[in-house]
């Protein structure tokens, strides 16, 4: 297992992670290293395989080859080599590990905001429902809906119900946190807030790895940044190297282009 | 040569037009109990079987929608007890045919809320580390409850209606009072005009009731 001879091993370690819907391949041999406390965005086109890869990580996804490890141990696996696949009960408590934000929000709409996020506390964690409060109501209060603890999603503005998503997803503690698309589906005036509380969180040292299209963001607040193209990582390194307008990379280059002259 | 309404016989025997229908509430509510059982049941088996499974609960959905209710419950009534040996009350057979009927329509109604349960919602169940028999639980049945609840409100009323079928194999509901008034005393109008006033009366104070649970969940939706 103890594989890394780097002086500072990965806490996530994709490895040559190849996917293909029928024909189409979504994946190919995508290789990535998280370390601990750090921030990585992947941006690129839209049917770069973006998603994709962030939905294996947690194994919402399943892959054909390759290997993923959260913490030196294998995700979706028992034997990357002989690709058995864990039973469920044991993927349930891997993606326990991890902590998950939608495009969508996703919230349980039957639940009210501190029911979100206590049904994995209670369920999952095994706490009792008045630890399990306290922490909602934490994590509430540290998004700045306190007040909204009792709250359905129905009567939540998307903005909210994102940040109930997000405080849903940090109250388990995961060891990394995935964000997908976050602000993807917000009115351009509710991004902001979404933001400000990733960025408390990166802050905080919360381990992250977020799909986005606020490429003002990915500058601002990531260690690194991932350029996805075609299934696979065109370009990977610090936000200003990644986002420099005189980048050899054409695809890169192009992509950039294009982006700047739609959003600015 | 006009025919004078006079109620006063009705009147006299009204004990067994109420009585008959406290009884067709009593089947149609045991009925939808044992219905939604069954049919949460087989809902939850088929969208998790494999294909044998399907074809054997599709069958028994198909069978009994294209099956006559009162064919069903002659052959329940007199067919069963013929076959093997087994007795049973009118009553009990009749509550039988409704639950495997009403359970019929309701694995379709079940089915269709399961699959309607959006899949955002279930990867975020499988992202918190919930296993598949909590988002069950916890996630796919509220939320496929609440799709499902109009149409749970029409199956039942419609199933309160169908209790008056239990009147072809004698039991005292509702319409089997009518019948006993109409023989006994010849006010053909005046006992149908009353029983249809007493369904419709019924039916209507069920749908409100009904709709009025709808709304109270409908905020959560």
């Amino acid at each position: 297992m103890a594989t890394s001879s780097n002086n500072s091993p990965a806490l996530l370690e994709i490895a040559e992670v190849s996917k293909s819907f029928g024909p189409v391949a979504v994946l190919r041999s995508v290789s990535l290293q998280v370390a601990k406390g750090e921030v990585v965005t992947i941006i690129g086109p839209s049917g770069s395989g973006k998603t994709t890869l962030l939905r294996c990580v947690n194994f919402l996804e399943s892959y054909d080859s390759g290997s993923i490890r959260i913490d030196g141990k294998e995700v979706g696996y028992r034997d990357a080599a002989t690709r058995q696949r864990r039973s469920e009960r044991d993927l349930a408590a891997m993606r326990a590990e991890t902590g998950m934000v939608f495009q969508s929000f996703n919230l349980f709409p039957h639940l009210t905001a501190a029911g979100n996020i206590m049904l994995g506390l209670t369920k999952v964690r095994g706490k009792g429902s008045a630890e399990a409060r306290a922490i909602a109501e934490h994590w509430l209060a540290r998004v700045g809906l306190a007040h909204k603890a009792d709250s359905l999603p129905a009567e939540l503005s998307g903005g909210q119900q994102q940040r109930v998503g997000i405080a849903r997803a940090v109250a388990m503690e995961p060891k990394i946190l995935l964000l997908d698309e976050i602000t993807s589906a917000l009115d351009p005036e509710l991004v902001g807030e979404v933001l400000a509380v990733v960025k408390s969180l990166a802050e905080d040292g919360m381990t992250m790895v977020m799909v986005t299209h606020e490429m003002a963001f990915a500058r601002d607040a990531s260690s690194r940044i991932v350029f996805m193209a075609d299934g696979g990582v065109s370009a990977v390194g610090p936000p200003k190297e990644v986002l420099a307008a005189e980048t050899t990379n054409e695809r890169l280059r192009t992509f950039l282009a294009r982006f700047r002259a739609s959003h600015f | 040569m006009g025919y004078t309404l006079n109620f006063n016989l009705i009147w006299r025997h009204f004990d067994k037009l109420w009585g008959g229908l406290l009884l067709s509430l009593e089947l149609a509510v045991i009925s939808i109990a044992i219905g939604i059982v069954i049919g949460l049941v087989l809902a939850v088996w088929y969208v998790s079987a494999g294909r044998v499974v399907r074809t054997i609960i599709a069958a028994y959905v198909e069978f009994i929608r294209n099956v006559p209710l009162i064919l069903l419950v002659y052959l329940v009534f007199y067919g069963v007890p013929t076959v093997i040996d087994l007795a049973y009350s009118a009553p009990t057979s009749f509550v039988v045919t409704l639950s495997v009927y009403s359970g019929a329509y309701l694995v379709e109604v079940f089915r269709s809320g399961l699959e309607a349960v959006p899949r955002g919602q279930l990867d975020a169940g499988k992202a918190i580390g919930l296993t598949p028999w909590q988002r069950l639980v916890h996630v796919r049945l509220p939320t496929m409850l609440r799709i499902t609840l109009p149409a749970l409100s029409n199956t039942f009323i419609s199933l309160f209606k169908d209790t008056s079928i239990a009147s072809v194999i004698s039991v005292p509901e509702l319409t089997y009072g009518a019948q006993w008034i109409n023989f006994n005393t010849f006010r053909i109008v005046e006992v149908y005009l009353v029983t249809t006033a007493m369904y419709l009366v019924t039916g209507y104070a069920l749908l409100f009731a009904l709709r009025l649970v709808e709304r109270r969940f409908r905020a959560a939706r």
